[in-house]
């Protein structure tokens, strides 16, 4: 690791504050792929402005059929939050990584990153979320641009999550054998708008919407209905771990045990 | 007495290391510290136009930046393949020069091109990364086999057509005729995918040059370090071995690849004697799965005739096996002698044919890596009659039991002579554990639940305490493979057991305890075991190859028999009795038949003080021994592994797996155990989850755990382990050995099962849920098409 300079924001504004007056800063929320990155000498931030110990970005709060979820709570207090907080999202969490990992890891620090295999970016979007920031609301559909690219601003920090909690919801992944990142990870939610089906880890630009399933749950909701969907290959990642025709394999039989797994 | 052979005492060194107190090579710091980090070829295939180290040398705390032309000026040698290998047309081996730091050009990602000393790691890390290399970038090769093509990319010019050597064992035209003859040939095209080692504490060394004493001390992760020492010595030019002190501290797992050394050993004590510091380097995780040698990586078509009555009448086989880019320490030996001598398996097999090229490619090198060698032969079989006995609509089993080798010694045709076994008692055992004949009810309940359940079986045969010294030399081997003990008794009668073994893992301060309490009666707390320095071992040869009981222990019964005749002497004389008379049990030395005793500790102390021993007998007690075995040792066994695999995801559960092993004698059975779980758990992660991947230009794309799948506990099952044993008539204690069974005998059980599982045996290793999903798809497209 270079050397870098660690600071501790005490606000939102104190971070931004931070994060102008350094030549090269980062957001600190976690670091669960920023400090291995820097440890491989891959990332040389000059300065980190940790985010975590900010208390008005901590926290679960459900109003009524509302969620709301701070920036920076950990997967394990995610995992924590049962049903409570929207079926499927505390399971989410409590998959993600190892209990280290959940414990240091947060669930602003996860989507800003919107790594194309991470968990959470496929539970905003199919629970149709709001991402809260020092400046605005974005929807999740906006701002999951493409792989490690959001909507986001370079000052931009999100405060945190919000999201109405489904009539059914289910996340159902399929983990790298080595990394266990999502090789295919499908989160489904049935609400008064309708089914949304949210596909991470398969896709080569990160998390996207299947319209097709989406359609076919609105008649339907089975695992069957979506399962005899067609999953686009062209658009899947092709790796070591499987192919695009595997992948698009894995989308299919993920989403029909999410629907199932709904109930 | 509790604590003696066969006793499961708890192990002595676990104490230190799970309360964090094990002392690694990492942890030592002498006094002017300083870190080493290397300059690496990021490129497969280059010419080095140029180094230019002069941004490097100016950063802080930079003591110095040396190249290979510094090096070798110096005189330092290049790094050898310590075996000979003759080609069958009668020439001897092509191997290429490997100096320690590339000189002229890099031959793989990772190869090494400078070494960057300063005050801290991260110091020595950024100049390393400042040093500016000019690199001509070369077409490089990968695999094996296209390395062997016309028009391939040459890497040595030792080597025409990248070809090391190529060697054949047993009769061709014999069995070629036999094949030919055959009632039934089964062929298969075998890959054994190429695995990187991973030992849990990586490579590293601690260097320091006494430059008034002209001496050089040595701490390094090492299996081996008297070997180490020699080679460093002799062939590397490094100091002389009276001038070089070589410590394996306590070393965190080797698998094989701390056996070698390393271009980074030799590079850091010549830089300490360049920079009088005490000159540290410690891999990281990157660093090792780029330089560690690999293992494995081989590439074979195999035909296996039978006859009428279903009996084995000819084996041929034809193999290329990758060796990197350059030739490690053992490297040759592996596909051959360690490979294709085993290729008679359980069976008794009149007609072999082998035929090995090993080649360069511009990969890591490759080396032996637990099993080595007889993994790869295991495997070729196993699979081989498994699908034959489903191609002949037999028991696999009993296919296996009708050419099971009954009676012993038993000479096959590939040099090997089996001395003991009972290859049937453990396929009834495994059988029976595995409740084998209800599986098709078990299939049937698992169909319900829309899983496909399979069964595989494995009988392996492996050999182990390599082995006579004058046979492994006539087949070109550059050391002898004996071993040393020294018993060392105090005058209170504790004793210190200083061996030529090396424990990395293996719980010896325990095992080799054991077999001297069982001599005398004593505590194993009142025995200690010291290994690992050449200043404190005379010599030793070290620890792979399943070697320290067969032959480790061996040298140290030996020295006790030579500590006991000398006590019961001093015992006789002091007692007044018959030296014959005289039996040492429960820590005290009697007459038989008498009620006169003395306590252990009273002549041990009558030893030393001297003034009462037998006329003539020097004072003392304390006898050294040197064993070189009479033959290898061969455990076998059989092992049944039963999946499930999901149709849908291709993913492999193990529902259940059991070992059946023959080790001969068994110091202590909690650490054969533990042994056996841990080589399945490695065999397991080679056939479901591990390989090294290079893409087309040879950039290794399983450079770290996100992409390499290194088996977690909830990859592997509970295992049954059990053992039908028959004593190894060839060393005293009767031990085979058991620390590469476990990864030797588990991957064609596991694959054998899945094969069975999705009625596809067109499937390679690691069974990755990808790769069963596609084999699932090709049957169904097959029976589409019918």
């Amino acid at each position: 690791m270079y050397e870098t300079q660690y600071h501790r924001a005490s606000s939102a504004e104190d971070a931004v504050a931070k994060l102008e007056s350094a030549d090269d800063g980062k957001l600190l929320s976690g670091g669960m792929t920023l400090i291995p990155t820097m440890k491989q000498r891959l990332a040389a931030p000059s300065d980190l402005v940790d985010i975590t110990h900010i208390d008005a970005l901590k926290g679960i709060s459900v109003d009524g059929n509302t969620v709301t979820i701070g920036a920076a709570t950990t997967h394990a207090e995610v995992a924590g939050g049962g049903d409570e907080i929207g079926n499927g999202v505390a399971e989410l969490a409590g998959h993600i990584g190892d209990p280290h990992v959940r414990h240091r890891g947060t669930i602003g620090g996860s989507i800003a990153n919107n790594d194309p295999a991470a968990d959470y970016p496929a539970a905003m979007l199919a629970l149709n979320a709001s991402i809260m920031t020092n400046k605005r609301t974005i929807s999740a559909e906006e701002f999951f641009v493409g792989m490690f690219e959001t909507a986001l601003e370079e000052d931009e920090i999100i405060t945190a999550v919000s999201y109405e909690k489904p009539e059914k919801g289910a996340y159902s992944k399929f983990p790298n054998p080595a990394s266990r990142y999502a090789m295919a990870g499908v989160f489904v939610a049935q609400s008064g708008d309708g089914a949304r089906v949210a596909v991470t880890g398969a896709g080569s630009d990160g998390v996207f919407r299947h319209s097709g399933m989406e359609e076919a749950l609105a008649g339907n909701w089975s695992g069957d209905a979506v399962a005899a969907c067609d999953v686009d290959e062209d658009a899947m990642l092709s790796d070591i771990h499987g192919d695009a025709a595997y992948r698009a394999n894995l989308v299919k039989v993920m989403a029909k045990r999410a629907v199932e797994a709904a109930g | 007495m509790s604590e003696g052979i066969g006793a499961r005492v708890l192990r002595k060194e676990d104490k230190r290391f799970i309360t964090g107190n094990g002392k690694y090579t990492d942890d030592v710091r002498n006094d002017n510290q300083c870190y080493a980090a290397f300059v690496r070829s990021p490129h497969a295939h280059a010419r080095i136009n140029g180094i230019d180290k002069s941004a490097a040398e100016a950063m802080a705390g930079v003591e110095a930046v040396l190249d290979g032309h510094q090096l070798t000026g110096d005189g330092i040698g290049n790094i050898i393949c310590g075996w000979a290998i003759t080609s069958k047309d009668g020439t001897p081996m092509n191997m290429g020069a490997w100096s320690a730091l590339a000189t002229e050009f890099v031959r793989y990602v990772g190869d090494a091109v400078a070494i960057v000393v300063a005050d801290s790691p991260a110091n020595a890390k950024s100049a390393a990364e400042a040093v500016n290399v000019d690199y001509k970038v070369l077409p490089s090769v990968t695999a094996p086999e296209k390395a062997l093509e016309s028009g391939a990319p040459q890497i040595h010019p030792e080597a025409a057509g990248n070809l090391i050597y190529d060697w054949e064992i047993g009769e061709k035209d014999a069995t070629e005729a036999a094949i030919a003859g055959a009632a039934y040939v089964c062929e298969m095209d075998i890959t054994n995918n190429r695995v990187a080692p991973n030992p849990m504490e990586p490579r590293s060394a601690v260097a320091t040059y006494d430059t008034s004493e002209d001496h050089y001390t040595l701490y390094t992760t090492s299996q081996n370090p008297h070997v180490a020492r020699l080679v460093l010595s002799a062939f590397y030019q490094v100091a002389p071995e009276h001038k070089l002190r070589v410590i394996a501290p306590d070393v965190g797992g080797g698998f094989g690849a701390k056996i070698y050394i390393y271009p980074e050993e030799i590079a850091c004590l010549w830089a300490s004697m360049k920079t009088r510091c005490s000159v540290k380097w410690t891999s990281d995780r990157s660093e090792a799965f780029l330089t560690d040698a690999h293992g494995r990586d081989h590439v074979s078509t195999a035909k296996m005739g039978f006859d009428a009555d279903n009996k084995i009448v000819g084996f041929q086989i034809d193999t290329i096996a990758n060796l990197g880019a350059y030739m490690s320490l053992f490297s040759s030996a592996v596909p051959t002698y360690l490979y294709a001598t085993l290729l008679s398996g359980q069976y008794d097999i009149s007609n072999i044919h082998c035929n090995v090229r090993t080649v360069y490619t511009n990969t890591t090198p490759v080396d032996a890596y637990r099993g080595a060698g007889r993994p790869e032969a295991c495997y070729l079989i196993e699979r081989m009659m498994e699908t034959a006995a489903r191609e002949l609509g037999v028991d696999a089993g009993e296919l296996r039991r009708n050419n099971f080798v009954q009676e012993f010694p038993h000479q096959t045709p590939v040099i090997m002579a089996y001395d003991a076994g009972d290859f049937g008692a453990n396929l009834d055992a495994a059988k029976a554990a595995a409740d084998y004949d209800g599986f098709e009810a078990r299939r049937s309940e698992a169909a319900s639940r829309g899983k496909l359940r399979g069964i595989g079986m494995s009988s392996y045969i492996e050999a182990c305490g390599i082995a006579p010294s004058a046979a492994v030399g006539s087949l070109g081997a550059g050391v002898g493979l004996w071993e040393s003990a020294e018993v060392r008794v105090n005058p209170v009668g504790t004793i210190e057991v200083l061996t030529g073994s090396h424990a990395h893992g293996q719980g010896h301060e325990t095992t080799f305890a054991q077999v001297v309490s069982d001599r005398f009666g004593l505590p194993t707390d009142n025995v200690q075991i010291v290994h690992g320095d050449t200043d404190k071992v005379q010599f030793g040869m070290g620890t792979y190859g399943s070697r320290s009981g067969a032959v480790g222990m061996s040298a140290i019964v030996k020295a006790l028999d030579k500590v006991e005749a000398k006590a019961k002497k001093i015992a006789a004389h002091l007692l007044e009795a018959d030296e014959g008379d005289i039996v040492i049990e429960n820590g005290e030395v009697k007459v038989a038949g008498t009620d006169k005793t003395l306590g252990w500790h009273e002549v041990c102390l009558g030893a030393y003080t001297a003034h009462n021993l037998p006329e003539g007998m020097e004072p003392g007690l304390k006898e050294g021994a040197f064993y070189d075995p009479a033959n290898f040792t061969f455990p076998a066994g059989t092992y049944i592994c039963e999946v499930e695999v999901d149709p849908d995801t291709g993913t492999t559960e193990i529902v259940q797996f059991v070992a059946s092993d023959d080790f001969g004698t068994i110091i202590n059975p909690m650490i054969v155990e533990g042994q056996v779980h841990g080589g399945i758990a490695q065999g397991v992660g080679q056939a479901l989850l591990e390989q090294a991947v290079y893409d087309d230009s040879g950039q290794l794309l399983t450079g770290s755990y996100m992409d390499y799948a290194m088996p977690r506990a909830d990859d592997l099952p509970n295992y049954k382990v059990s053992h039908e044993s028959t004593i190894c008539p060839n060393n005293p204690l009767g031990i085979k050995g058991c620390g590469e069974a476990g990864a030797i005998g588990s991957p064609p059980a596991v694959i054998n099962a899945i094969t069975d599982a999705i009625g596809n045996n067109d499937l390679s290793m690691p069974a990755t849920p990808a790769k069963v999903w596609a084999a699932i798809q090709a049957v169904a497209t097959k029976e589409a098409a019918e």
